[in-house]
């Protein structure tokens, strides 16, 4: 850029002149170079959390134009509506103005199953980010209150989802209010009290929508929007954690600039993950509504189930044996205040806790800024996957009675099923990990220490057959290799440490001359092609090679 | 140190700022900052920031096959989203106008039910088309650059200082010593809380005023009525059947604790029938009714399968045995589902005798039980 010599460096197009003017007024041109020269590394597994935010942007947007028309209200109004089927059945004014969204707003049925598809994306997201977090020991000093200010977002996004699932008022929402109706009544001492706050008296009432209503679109998301605030302010001011790597430590971050290409990476996930919901939202129906009537206490269809995320409540609900416990003097502590009280609360306490027990076991209290690989943590990693075979036997027994219809299994069977597989297969899943994890551990240090299996069989002069591997770096005079473990990935297949020659570019025609990119190969110091050019030695297999590398899983 | 400010300005002398911003400006002048390439002066300002750019792989040659190539892809692609976009704007718009109509009637064509999913398939595919646009522009025309930010821990002396401002502001304020503040306020922080979470105290209502919980609209002869409203005599239903019955009180069908199951037993089921202790009576003849209203959630329970008597609530597999008095017999429902005491009037209608005896539905800490 040519530059006319008036002041030195003062801005001379029109754009430099106008930030010029900006900066004068708000002085942003320090904060924003820190902001436009953050670091960030790269991973996949980085990108969950981002998803499940990209999606709560859809859920504000999609929400916000269902407000527009969503009336929620319990006065019983007589549908007149274009949906045929329904006319002239009384119904609240709630249900009515949710079937007037799906049959006479233009584009609103989309917009109804963007907004369902988009909650049910979102949670997903949560629970796969906070896997990612668990596993990899992200969750350790100093991010313990990320870690919890995360656990408290999933549990408001399951509120969310469950106040949400209420308000169309149809046969299956209303069941669902029925049964958490039942849940708060089922509160020891407080139970019924609680519920005639909640409800104004007996169920349903007429208040509970509308306050259903207020909590799923003003306060729970007010929260949520100021704690994913902190939990990104957080994450900017701790940085983010790293796989261990080349050049990776516990003081650095290595990876992309905010400007440009993280930025344009993560603006198109946030595209990718806004057209995958709108393509789900008008292609896949989700919650037809008009299929199930309006709610009627007295009715109810077979295999009612609320959204996945709640699945793992049902499946409790229906596991938990029929242990009232009764007390003298007439009181009762019901048995469904186990399954849908305490067991959730356990579950989140111990969850939200995690991060300080481990610390108390393991005596670990140092800032820890890389990150593990699941194998190199069994314990944890074990855990977690007791905790998941947990979860997931609870998620499919509140499916049980599909399941059971659909596989012609004995319902009572399937509940058996159950109740035993909660108490024995954690404890499996505990064992069986445990192993795998040793078994991965010790390939990886028989990798570095053995060298790569090339495939490549030799046959020794006295007789004897043997397979040629590749150390992956400098050996001692027994051939063993001298790499320690570094918690990163140990490359297991040549390809991995440029054992093949790079595909020709094009794809129907090649673009490029393969004369010239075996030349380029062979200049470059790595791979087939430089060896073979410098000479066949050995098992004719590349001698330089593999440090641990970038994580690829 | 003096608390008296001298500097020009505050005594009406020339007040002008200080020589720049300190730091990097003291450094490096607008010359020599001038005379930097812009490549240089980026460079410059992310060490400042901490980061170092380690290694810088190029993009695509400017004017190679390769370019041209990946630019052609990357048009290509926010073409078809462009396209798609406008795809949409034509659906939404023309529906109704050149299009037939969007709206949903029972008789209406294939346009109506192909709507939404167009919509969302246009949508879609335009923004995962802007996605796959910016992404491929990340990968195939950016420059990859490999950066390294120091990450730092907290400071030592920011904490020692800040630490000293605020005990010096605390100590200040004397509130170590002067008790009585300190218990005032105290005092005054409860008061407050409680006052300013009071008016929520308009939520609180007794659920034991009047019983709600373990009442229903039935009483001495109230009519057993269908949904339709049309009462029932005994020889209305096949033995083996089962209907939903309301009291006859008006809205008494949609109520949520009154839905009754009326049913008629088949000869085998009276022969083996094992009614509770002290409800021996409470049917008529070979009918009985039991409230629909699950005692475990309060779903009603509607699947009743007549060859084994069972009836099963839809929501948690609770079973109940209606021979045995609507005895739970599996899944996780501990109570009998409540027994409606029948009778007949002069009009050889179904009645009821009175209300159920004990709470229908869900149970809960003070329910009584019988």
């Amino acid at each position: 850029m040519a530059r006319t010599a008036t002041a030195p460096g003062a801005p001379t197009t029109r754009l430099g002149k106008a930030a010029h003017e900006i900066d004068d007024r708000l002085i942003v041109a320090g904060p924003l170079r820190r902001t436009l020269n953050k670091v960030f590394p790269d991973h996949w597994s980085f990108l969950l959390g981002e998803i499940a935010m990209y999606a709560f942007i859809v859920l504000l947007l999609s929400g916000t134009y269902l407000t527009f028309f969503f009336d929620p209200s319990m006065r019983e109004v007589t549908y007149e509506g274009s949906y045929a089927p329904l006319r002239g059945v009384e119904m609240s004014a709630a249900y009515d103005s949710a079937l007037d969204l799906s049959f006479d707003v233009r584009g609103g049925l989309f917009m109804r199953q963007v907004h369902h598809w988009a909650a049910l994306l979102f949670v997903a997201a949560i629970i796969v980010h906070l896997l990612r977090i668990f596993f990899t020991g992200a969750f350790r000093r100093p991010r313990e209150t990320n870690w919890l200010i995360g656990v408290t977002l999933m549990v408001l996004a399951l509120l969310e989802g469950a106040t949400g699932y209420t308000l169309p008022d149809d046969l299956l929402s209303g069941t669902g209010l029925r049964i958490i109706s039942a849940i708060i009544l089922a509160i020891p001492v407080l139970g019924t009290w609680a519920h005639f706050a909640v409800f104004g008296g007996d169920f349903p009432g007429e208040l509970i929508i509308g306050r259903f209503y207020i909590v799923h679109v003003l306060l729970i998301p007010a929260i949520l929007l100021a704690l994913i605030a902190v939990h990104l302010l957080i994450l900017v001011k701790q940085k983010h954690t790293q796989f261990p790597g080349p050049g990776r430590t516990e003081h650095n971050v290595v990876g992309n600039r905010l400007f440009p290409t993280f930025a344009a990476k993560a603006g198109g996930l946030f595209f990718i993950v806004f057209g995958v919901i709108a393509a789900l939202g008008g292609l896949v129906q989700i919650n037809p509504i008009w299929l199930w009537g309006p709610y009627n206490p007295a009715q109810v269809s077979a295999a009612s189930q609320p959204d996945w995320y709640i699945m793992f409540l049902d499946g409790s609900t229906r596991l938990f044996p029929a242990w009232d416990i009764n007390l003298p003097g007439n009181y009762t502590i019901p048995a469904l205040f186990w399954p849908t009280l305490v067991l959730p609360g356990i579950l989140f306490t111990l969850l939200a806790l995690y991060p300080m027990i481990e610390r108390k076991l393991t005596g670990d209290t140092a800032s820890h800024h890389l990150l593990q690989r699941p194998r190199d943590v069994p314990v944890r990693t074990s855990l977690g996957a007791m905790a998941l075979t947990f979860y997931l036997l609870l998620i499919i027994s509140g499916g049980n009675d599909v399941l059971a219809d659909k596989f012609s299994i004995s319902l009572n069977a399937m509940t058996w099923v159950g109740r035993l597989g909660l108490i024995v297969l954690p404890p499996l899943a505990y064992a069986f990990t445990y192993r795998v994890c040793l078994g991965l551990q010790k390939h990886d240090r028989e990798v570095l220490e053995h060298g790569i299996e090339t495939g490549v069989i030799r046959r020794l002069p006295h007789g004897e057959f043997i397979e040629v591997h590749q150390p992956l770096g400098p050996v001692d005079e027994h051939g063993h290799g001298q790499l320690a473990y570094g918690g990163a990935p140990v490359p297991k297949r040549m390809n991995q440490i440029g054992g093949a020659r790079r595909a020709i570019r094009g794809f129907f025609t090649p673009i490029e001359e393969p004369a010239q990119v075996e030349l380029e190969q062979q200049r470059e110091e790595r791979g087939v092609a430089s060896a073979e050019a410098r000479e066949l030695t050995g098992s004719g297999r590349p001698s330089e090679g593999g440090k641990p590398q970038e994580p690829r899983d | 140190m003096t608390t008296h400010d001298t500097r020009p300005g505050s005594t009406g002398g020339a007040d002008t700022a200080g020589p720049l911003h300190g730091g990097p400006d003291d450094e490096y002048t607008p010359e020599q900052l001038a005379a930097m390439p812009r490549e240089d002066l980026d460079r410059l300002g992310a060490r400042y920031d901490g980061v170092e750019v380690l290694h810088v792989e190029p993009g695509p040659e400017p004017g190679s096959a390769l370019e041209r190539r990946y630019v052609r892809q990357i048009g290509a692609v926010f073409a078809l989203a462009g396209l798609a976009a406008f795809g949409f704007v034509v659906v939404y718009l023309g529906s109704g106008w050149f299009l037939p109509d969007w709206e949903w009637t029972i008789d209406s064509g294939t346009w109506s039910t192909l709507f939404t999913p167009l919509l969302g398939a246009l949508m879609g595919l335009s923004l995962i088309l802007v996605g796959l646009g910016m992404v491929l522009y990340a990968r195939k025309l950016l420059p990859h650059e490999t950066a390294v930010q120091d990450k730092h821990d907290g400071s030592h002396f920011d904490r020692v200082t800040t630490g000293a401002t605020l005990v010096g502001g605390l100590h200040n304020s004397g509130l170590a010593r002067r008790k009585l503040i300190t218990r005032s306020l105290a005092f005054m922080g409860g008061g407050l809380g409680l006052m300013l979470l009071l008016p929520l105290g308009g939520m609180i209502k007794n659920p034991n005023t009047g019983n709600p919980l373990g009442r229903t609209s039935w009483a001495e002869g109230v009519r057993l009525l269908r949904d339709d409203g049309t009462p029932i005599r005994p020889g209305d239903q096949v033995a083996g059947s089962l209907e939903t019955v309301f009291p006859a009180v008006p809205g008494g069908n949609r109520q949520a604790d009154a839905a009754t199951m009326l049913i008629r037993l088949r000869p085998e089921q009276v022969a083996e029938s094992d009614p509770r202790a002290g409800q021996a009576d409470f049917g008529y003849g070979d009918y009985v009714a039991y409230s629909k209203i699950c005692t475990h959630a309060g779903c009603p329970v509607s699947l009743y399968e007549q060859e084994t008597s069972r009836i099963l609530c839809p929501c948690h597999q609770s079973q109940f045995d209606v021979t045995q008095g609507a005895k739970p017999v599996f899944g996780p429902a501990t109570r009998s589902l409540p027994q409606l005491p029948l009778a007949v009037d002069d009009e050889g209608y179904f009645v009821a005798r009175s209300d159920y005896i004990e709470a229908v539905g869900p149970t809960y800490w003070n329910r009584e039980r019988i």
